[in-house]
């Protein structure tokens, strides 16, 4: 936390996308969470990536429910439209905001509390629906807030900061994510922004359910040893499986990587990403095998890191349900009414 | 790279930009912070301890501070140093008491000062403290050489210079006015144990074109003149003038020729106006006051009539750049330009002479007719004479004068003492943290874009009317604060502790400036491509942190960072912290013999 202004002043030969902005033009207001926290970093690494994609800020809309991940939307894309739910409620709000515009990116910044406690059935059902958006979870799985109570995130065996061991299983969200159907699954750790970023990218360009899981340290209760999710423990334990080069549009990828390491996926909406696989067996495009990779390395003590999953087709809630084209906003009067005969017509259909 | 030790002197003294190409070393942000907290006598004595003439120089200091000032680099223009010095010597309370006293026993060396002007009038306060007896000759009645008969009484009050040279000479230094030493030699049989030359640059140059003889009783040289002003020898100019040459010195003749009756002032230069010597605002000032500055003339001829100067004539020249890339003067097709005028002010640079100096007295002279001076002792080839201010090296400015001064001291104190001249004592240097408490600096960091203060001028009416009236009037109270606020504080560093870091990328996050980069190492060209930002001004330092678990390096670009601290408030862990740097050129009256 700060009391310092963060000064407007800018690097002079700060660079510009293609849309004239820099990074700071992206900027939300000076974080109050503890110095360190995890979470502001990932708050940089959204910076960084909608500031690399040239996105328009007022075309994202940032959702969050409560808890110190929640609080975060407020610390990147000043500009953009933002909404602060209740504890959990994150995922149908944004599902209901995506189904009136379609249109607006969808960011749904949540914590391992508000995700995998309180709504953890919320979260299930946005990913199984398909929503097209991006949900990150900052996960440090600790209750920061009421002062470091294990979250169902913490390992099994993992200790408090005052010596308790936790002796509840623990939630792998990314294990639940990818067995309920989302279509973009990824991990990444809130000090490591050379993965985050690209990784955020991807899932922002990714049409469907995108979900990241970001191991987020928390400075205050859970950086200590015999913590799992501490800079030094996931530095140690860390299995990165493959590394991400974002390549958008239809811009030639340059490949300067041993042959056979790195492997170009097509995504839906035409960018591309590059793929350098790190760990040869491992397979982005596998569901099955990759849940069985995930519980393998997870019983070794080991963090798998990196794009885990990624659908070769995927479609969203809109093509599920043959939604309009245009965001309701954009319809007029007579579309979104057209009156009580289309209302008997479709009753009538009905009967 | 190499991880950066910051207890290399100047390691951190490079970063306080101002201080580092002040010649004296004057801790500009410490008297800064002074002025805003209303400490005007506190800041008044850190810069009487560097450069001895706060009053003077905060009005006529040629400012090599400010473009070297970061705010420079992160907005449009410096931080007014110069005038908030001055605000310093405006606003302090009586400080005699806080001087040193002369001592109340002498060490019974004896020192020779040639010239009464800034670079004497240093060493004399450096060393008389300390027991010297300290002789000044001075061919004028009064001290201050050049401060009192060059610089005009508009732009330095006669009372801010009287002030300021009482305080050395009331360190029981003695003055001997109106005594030119003619002699070198017989000056070195009066068995001084030092001698320092600080005579200043006494030629005014000559232009010799036809008509100067002819013309001769209309036709002044600048620096002579201006003395003649300035002892008020001469009150009255004619109506018409013209002053040649585009220095400081040509702005004084132009502006003092308007308070003594020049109405159509006009200054002629050879060369562009983009390349006049003189400082950009002085320039400014002369414009102000309804004075034209001609430029790509070269004086062709004076024209006279009957023994009465009646104009000149100039040739029209254009700047060619030759195959070298070297700027020539061509003259163009166009006729000749010739400007009528009473009278011709000639201030076309000045130069050394010393013919008071036999040269068989064991100073050597180079081809250039000028004494061979070592740049770090100021000492000539005789061990026993030294030399200083536009003596030394021609033509520069009081706070180089004020800096060979100090130097000359530390060598004359060295020499007396019996020890080796070109050993230095070490400058004094501390560094401590300014952490207060949490979100507490003891300094203030809310940094803010804020425009340059103008600095409040008389009226123009009044100001042409009286040539003693001062035409700045200085920053008040308010303004001074002000401008104060705009400094960013680059003496309090931002220092890494490696070890302490856990690599969460908080400070590359927060940094305002993008200053901070994690990365893996390489060679500095390499590094400087690949930070956050880029690195592209070289002569600014990286520094290089090592010592992270993951084996990485912090490399920070000291360019452009704001000191807000920032990436100190937000590290978890105070691998960051804001310490102020504190360095003090050395000063005879403080060398620790022992430390050498």
């Amino acid at each position: 936390m700060t009391y310092v202004i963060k000064p407007k002043f800018r690097h002079p030969e700060l660079p510009k996308n293609k849309i004239g902005f820099t990074h700071r033009d992206y900027e939300g207001a000076v974080s109050t969470l503890c110095a360190g926290c995890g979470h502001d970093s990932i708050s940089a690494a959204i910076i960084e990536a909608c500031f690399e994609l040239s996105i328009p800020p007022h075309r994202v809309a940032k959702l969050s429910g409560i808890g110190c991940s929640s609080k975060t939307p407020t610390y990147f894309l000043g500009s953009s439209h933002g909404f602060n739910s209740v504890h959990g409620r994150m995922p149908s709000v944004l599902t209901g905001a995506n189904l009136a515009n379609r249109d607006l990116i969808y960011l749904g910044v949540s914590g391992d509390g508000d995700s995998a406690s309180i709504g953890f059935g919320q979260f299930a059902h946005a990913i199984r629906r398909g929503v097209d958006m991006v949900y990150i979870v900052e996960n440090n799985g600790v209750y920061g807030l009421t002062k470091g109570q294990f979250s169902a995130t913490a390992d099994p065996g993992s200790k408090s900061k005052r010596g308790v061991v936790n002796t509840d299983s623990a939630i792998d969200l990314v294990g639940i994510a990818l067995q309920i159907g989302a279509t973009f699954v990824g991990r990444s750790f809130s000090g490591d922004k050379a993965q985050l970023t690209p990784l955020i990218k991807a899932a922002i360009e990714h049409r469907g359910a995108a979900f990241i899981d970001v191991i987020s340290p928390c400075v205050a209760f859970n950086n200590h040893v015999g913590s799992t999710k501490s800079f030094d423990y996931v530095r140690e334990h860390n299995d990165v499986v493959n590394k991400l080069d974002f390549v958008t549009g239809r811009a030639t990828i340059e490949i300067d990587y041993a042959p056979g390491s790195v492997e170009v996926v097509q995504q839906h909406d035409g960018s591309t990403l590059a793929l350098r696989k790190l760990d040869a067996e491992y397979d982005v495009h596998d569901r099955v095998a990759a849940m069985s990779f995930l519980q393998h390395h997870s019983a070794k003590g080991q963090i798998v890191t990196g794009l885990l999953y990624v659908a070769a087709e995927s479609e969203d809630m809109h093509g599920h349900l043959n939604t309009v084209a245009t965001p309701l906003n954009g319809l007029g009067d007579q579309e979104l009414c057209p009156g009580s005969a289309a209302l008997e017509k479709f009753n009538a259909s009905l009967r | 790279m190499k991880p950066t030790d910051i207890s290399v002197p100047d390691y951190f003294h490079k970063v306080v930009d101002c201080q580092w190409a002040c010649p004296a070393h004057t801790p500009v942000p410490e008297y800064i912070r002074l002025i805003a907290a209303g400490r005007y006598g506190d800041a008044y004595m850190i810069n009487w301890q560097s450069n001895v003439f706060p009053g003077v120089l905060g009005r006529t200091c040629d400012r090599p501070c400010e473009p070297a000032c970061r705010r420079g680099r992160v907005e449009k223009e410096p931080v007014a140093i110069c005038r908030l010095k001055r605000v310093a010597a405006d606003f302090k309370d009586d400080i005699r008491d806080r001087l040193p006293k002369p001592p109340a026993q002498k060490n019974g060396k004896r020192v020779a000062l040639v010239g009464g002007g800034p670079a004497s009038l240093t060493v004399a306060r450096d060393l008389a403290p300390i027991g010297y007896e300290c002789v000044v000759f001075d061919q004028d009645p009064l001290s201050g050489g050049m401060m009192r008969t060059q610089i005009p009484k508009f732009r330095l009050p006669e009372s801010v210079l009287d002030e300021e040279c009482r305080y050395v000479l009331d360190l029981g230094v003695k003055f001997v006015g109106g005594k030119r030493i003619d002699s070198m030699k017989a000056l070195l049989a009066e068995n001084f144990d030092a001698i320092f030359v600080g005579c200043g640059a006494p030629r005014g140059r000559d232009l010799d074109i036809p008509g100067r003889k002819e013309a001769a009783k209309n036709i002044h040289i600048g620096i002579d003149w201006l003395s003649s002003v300035s002892f008020g020898h001469i009150d009255k100019i004619g109506r018409r003038v013209i002053v040649l040459g585009g220095g400081n010195t040509a702005m004084d003749c132009c502006r003092s020729s308007r308070r003594l009756g020049g109405e159509e002032v006009k200054v002629v230069v050879r060369s562009g106006f983009e390349e006049m010597k003189a400082s950009p605002w002085e320039k400014e000032d002369a414009m102000h006051e309804d004075i034209p500055i001609f430029n790509y003339l070269v004086p062709k001829e004076f024209t006279h009539d009957n023994g009465r100067l009646t104009g000149v004539t100039f040739t029209k020249v254009k700047a060619v750049s030759d195959a070298d890339g070297r700027r020539n003067l061509v003259p163009t097709d166009e006729p000749d330009q010739h400007f009528a005028c009473d009278d011709v002010l000639v201030a076309v640079g000045q130069e050394n002479a010393f013919p008071w100096i036999e040269r068989d007295c064991g100073i050597e002279f180079d081809k250039w007719n000028m004494p061979k001076v070592d740049p770090k002792t100021m000492g000539s080839t005789n061990p026993k004479v030294f030399f200083g201010g536009d003596s030394a090296f021609g033509p520069k400015n009081v706070i180089w004068a004020v800096a060979h001064g100090h130097d000359a001291a530390v060598s004359i104190d060295r020499i007396c003492r019996g020890e080796n001249v070109a050993e230095r004592p070490a400058p004094q240097m501390t560094i401590f943290s300014q952490k207060m408490g949490i979100h507490e600096w003891s300094y203030d960091n809310e940094v803010a874009l804020d425009k340059r203060y103008r600095v409040p001028h008389r009226e123009k009416l009044v100001a042409l009317r009286d040539i003693r009236a001062e035409v700045e009037l200085g920053y008040d109270v308010d303004l001074a604060l002000k401008e104060a606020e705009r400094c960013l504080n680059c003496d309090v560093q931002t220092v890494f502790t490696g070890h302490l870091c856990i690599e969460c990328d908080a400070c590359v996050d927060i940094c305002p400036m993008d200053c901070i980069t994690f990365t893996q190492n390489g060679d500095e060209t390499d590094l400087r491509s690949r930070l956050e930002a880029p690195a592209v001004n070289l002569t600014q330092d990286l520094y290089i942190g090592n010592s992270l678990k993951t084996g990485r390096i912090m490399v920070k670009d000291e360019d452009v960072c704001l000191h807000c601290g920032l990436c100190a408030e937000r590290c978890p862990t105070g691998a960051w912290d804001m310490q102020k740097y504190l360095i003090e050129a050395t000063h005879a009256e403080q060398a620790c013999h022992s430390k050498v």
